[in-house]
């Protein structure tokens, strides 16, 4: 999927970067924020990765009482073993299962748990990927190479408030006496939104 | 009003001017609550430096999608965090 078709700019129209850069300038001049706090800001941005949802996934895959915990309430569970859930005091994580499968999007601009998954693909912050998500899920999922049977109710979740959502995709088969780290392994960020089914073991 | 689990609501058909986070697509539509989530500054004034408050109530709606894109056949649901001054009673 291409993500180049959402920047409409116009030649005298200065790049994001440069427009973000001027508002970053003038909110240090303005004394809004200081330098610091947004290189703190960034360094926390980037440290994020997938790997922090994965382990996530594959505890509540191992255990059965940290997984109804986790599908309670994500926050704590993520505190209880260690993982910063991020700012969100609401963090909800949604079970896919042989019925159900749910997929996160964020229509009004580019909500994502980057907390647990690092910062988002540039496909998700797409106006093509938010657009369809909710209007063709079907065919947005089978352009990512998922494709559900008729039986599998699709559940698109539309991240549009303060709420942050995981989605906890399928153990996949042949799984089985895989420890916690080798199961999280299968983990990809893509099958915690939704777009795509964990890895197959080795 | 607050709204509980399985309570039947529709979102307001209105327009808003300015920010707010009321997706266009489901205004007007009717759905469930699913969750109730907690309350949260309001964005309609923290978007313009103001505090935001009164906190106002965040819920999960369930909608159906053939309902909200009708006449286009899409199956499934869509799971939308909408605030509770957006929401009304359905009967």
């Amino acid at each position: 999927m291409s993500h180049d078709h959402d920047h409409i700019t116009h030649a005298d129209e200065p790049t994001v970067a440069g427009r973000v850069g001027a508002l970053a300038e003038l909110l240090v001049e303005k004394g809004v924020l200081d330098q610091e706090t947004i290189r703190a800001r960034i360094d926390w941005l980037v440290s994020r990765t997938p790997a922090d949802g994965a382990r996530l996934v594959a505890r509540a895959w191992l255990d059965d009482a940290f997984r109804q915990r986790l599908l309670d309430d994500a926050r704590s569970a993520a505190l209880e073993v260690g993982i910063d859930p991020g700012p969100s005091p609401v963090v909800v994580a949604l079970e896919n299962t042989e019925t159900a499968h749910h997929v996160v999007v964020c229509t009004l601009c580019s909500c994502y748990p980057r907390s647990l998954l690092g910062p988002p693909p540039d496909w998700y912050k797409s106006l093509a990927y938010r657009d369809r998500a909710v209007s063709d899920p079907r065919g947005v999922l089978a352009e990512f190479g998922l494709t559900l049977g008729d039986d599998v109710e699709v559940r698109v979740v539309d991240s549009t408030a303060d709420v942050r959502y995981l989605v906890v995709p399928q153990r996949p088969p042949g799984t089985d006496g895989l420890d916690e780290e080798a199961l999280a392994a299968l983990v990809t960020r893509d099958s915690m939104i939704g777009v795509a089914r964990p890895l197959a073991p080795a | 009003m607050t709204f509980r689990v399985g309570d039947q609501v529709r979102v307001s058909y209105r327009s808003h001017d300015g920010h707010h986070r009321t997706p266009g697509y489901l205004k007007g539509m009717r759905g469930t609550v699913l969750r109730v989530h907690a309350t949260f500054t309001d964005p309609e004034t923290r978007a313009y430096g103001e505090s935001g408050l009164p906190e106002r109530r965040l819920y999960l709606v369930d909608f159906a999608a053939r309902e909200v894109w009708y006449p286009n056949a899409v199956d499934g649901r869509i799971f939308a965090d909408v605030f509770e001054h957006w929401l009304e009673e359905a009967s």
